[in-house]
């Protein structure tokens, strides 16, 4: 376990009373590294990032954030170097955008002149003397950002950093936090639709019931989810027993509608499938390729009902 | 110790952004103000000076307000910061529980002195100088002003204690609620029943024993029978002197009022599992 990596979790599980909320979970996050860590409500993600900050203690297993034990002398002085955005937080209303992160500042013991150049950059220079109260939800957003950002931190955590915010916020918020993650800042930040962080984090790590169950980049949860890619082929009514025989045993066939049958290929069928399709020639009349979508490869680790 | 003073200078300027501060002081100073004016034209010849006058009609008053405002302040201090998100938030920060707690107390108990230092002492410089100086009355004055703010800070801790124990704001704002009913209302009526009730069973001793319990009580034994000429208008020289209580058992009281629940509420944050 070398220092430089920003999160290491071994075995790490956490139990409230009777509930385990987290079970044996391993994870690692390099430096300036990002990753989204999804999972449905209660699927022990908030608990996880918990343990990261030291606010709770897990009942089992290790954890070192930049090579610190969140629960050993010395951890709070390394505090000031981590960003946290906590889920559905709520502002002092009365204070202004300007007041309330001044008083962060001076609570991480950065300089307060920082301020106004950072509510600057997250786009909050016009509003920063007004009270947080008339503040938008994505302005708030933008304003819980700056406060995690505050003091070059070394490790952001992001607790479901972009829920409720429209698309347009959505893309602000990442492109704030992207540019962050190329000055060297590691980012884990959690929520619960793959399709919101696609593409937005090096690698995604998926919770089910307090479980790790899958970890890697979209092309490898792509390839281990074994999600099937369907292919509608539109054919004669009259070529639609051919097709069937055809095609026998490399994909699932199901008539969708007359003249229509849907093949659902797994791993590496689907080339064999289109060749055998096409050599059918004239008799088909279109065929439609269907990749397995986001929520079907979230859904196959994250639901209940979902092979280990 | 300066991340207490950031937290506690936060205290202060919420207070008075949101007209805390404001208000308590005029709530005072108005309340001093007419005691101190209103209240001593039918004294008119007595002994006392008018500024043991006014401690003894501005005790029995405070007793009620002091508690009611500290508590007010303090129920929403840690179960409010809970509900909001922002105490995860804070305590990702290099700040710890206690220093969170500390802050706040600090923050708050500046605030309740400077209403009293402003409110009270205003109405106090105004009585000295139009006439109602002495030294002796000065002093119990002063230790009417002292005492008041020692009397938030008992209910500073009180609340903080509601505030860690309850789950939701509006509990501990119930919580509170009986908890100044109790200490400034119920505990009183249920002493005098016992008196009346129980007769010469019940000996001086336990008596004030059960005084000091209460530091509602224990404050207006400070005031009240503390100072001789206070005594005096408040009829109760006779007491003190039977009881032979001294200044220093009613603080002592009061102290322990103020600390115990404060470490209790520590103690709770501190092993709490967020």
């Amino acid at each position: 376990m070398s220092d430089s990596e920003a999160v290491a979790l071994e075995g790490v599980s956490k139990r409230y009373g009777a509930a385990e909320v987290v079970r044996e979970v391993d994870l690692r996050l390099g430096a300036g590294e990002s990753l989204a860590l999804l999972g449905h409500n209660g699927a022990g993600k908030t608990t996880l990032i918990k343990v990261m900050l030291g606010l709770t203690r897990p009942s089992a297993g290790d954890v070192r954030i930049c090579g610190r034990r969140p629960w050993e002398r010395g951890f709070s002085a390394l505090r000031a170097r981590i960003g946290y955005l906590p889920e559905n937080v709520v502002f002092h209303d009365t204070m202004t955008g300007r007041e309330l992160l001044t008083f962060y500042a001076r609570l991480k013991g950065r300089s307060v002149a920082v301020v106004p150049e950072l509510l600057e950059r997250v786009g909050l220079g016009a509003a920063m003397d007004r009270r947080v109260r008339a503040y938008s939800k994505g302005m708030r957003q933008r304003l819980g950002l700056a406060q995690a950002l505050l003091g070059e931190p070394v490790l952001l955590l992001l607790d479901e950093p972009t829920t409720g915010l429209d698309p347009v916020l959505k893309r602000q918020f990442y492109e704030l936090v992207a540019e962050r993650q190329r000055q060297g800042t590691s980012v884990l930040l959690s929520s619960h639709a793959l399709s919101e962080v696609e593409a937005r984090t090096d690698r995604i790590a998926i919770m089910r019931r307090g479980r790790l169950v899958a970890c890697g980049t979209l092309v490898e949860l792509r390839r281990a989810a074994g999600c099937p890619t369907r292919i509608r082929v539109r054919a004669a009514p009259s070529a639609v027993e051919e097709l069937m025989t055809t095609a026998a045993g490399v994909g699932e066939a199901r008539l969708v509608a007359p003249g229509s049958v849907e093949f659902a290929c797994r791993n590496g069928t689907k080339m064999d499938l289109l060749r055998r399709v096409s050599a059918l020639g004239e008799l088909v009349e279109d065929i439609e390729i269907v990749p397995p979508s986001l929520e079907d490869i979230y859904d196959r680790f994250s639901e209940e009902a979902a092979p280990q | 110790m300066k991340a207490i003073l950031i937290l506690a200078d936060k205290e202060i300027r919420d207070g008075l952004r949101n007209r805390w501060v404001l208000g308590t002081i005029l709530s005072f100073a108005g309340l001093a103000l007419s005691l101190a004016f209103l209240g001593s034209a039918p004294v008119g010849s007595t002994r006392a000076g008018e500024l043991a006058v006014a401690v003894a009609g501005l005790s029995s008053l405070t007793v009620y307000l002091m508690p009611l405002i500290a508590l007010m302040l303090a129920f929403d201090a840690l179960v409010g910061e809970f509900e909001r998100g922002t105490m995860l938030l804070l305590l990702s920060y290099p700040v710890t529980r206690w220093q969170v707690v500390l802050g706040k107390f600090l923050g708050h108990i500046a605030i309740l002195a400077v209403a009293v230092l402003v409110g009270y002492g205003s109405a106090g410089l105004l009585l000295a100088w139009s006439g109602g100086w002495d030294v002796e009355g000065a002093g119990s004055y002063l230790a009417m002003m002292a005492s008041s703010v020692l009397l938030g800070g008992v209910f500073l801790a009180l609340g903080y204690l509601v505030s860690v124990l309850a789950r939701e704001r509006s509990a501990a704002a119930g919580w509170a609620l009986g908890l100044w009913l109790f200490a400034v209302v119920l505990y009183d009526l249920a002493l005098l029943g016992l008196l009346v009730a129980g007769g010469d069973a019940l000996g001086a001793g336990q008596f004030v024993a059960l005084l000091l319990a209460s530091p509602t009580d224990a404050y207006r034994i400070l005031n009240l029978i503390g100072d001789r000429a206070v005594a005096a208008v408040a009829g109760l020289a006779g007491a003190a002197a039977r009881a032979g209580i001294g200044g220093l058992a009613p603080v002592a009281a009061m102290l322990g009022w103020l600390l115990v629940p404060l470490l209790l509420t520590l103690v709770i944050l501190q092993r709490r599992d967020l």
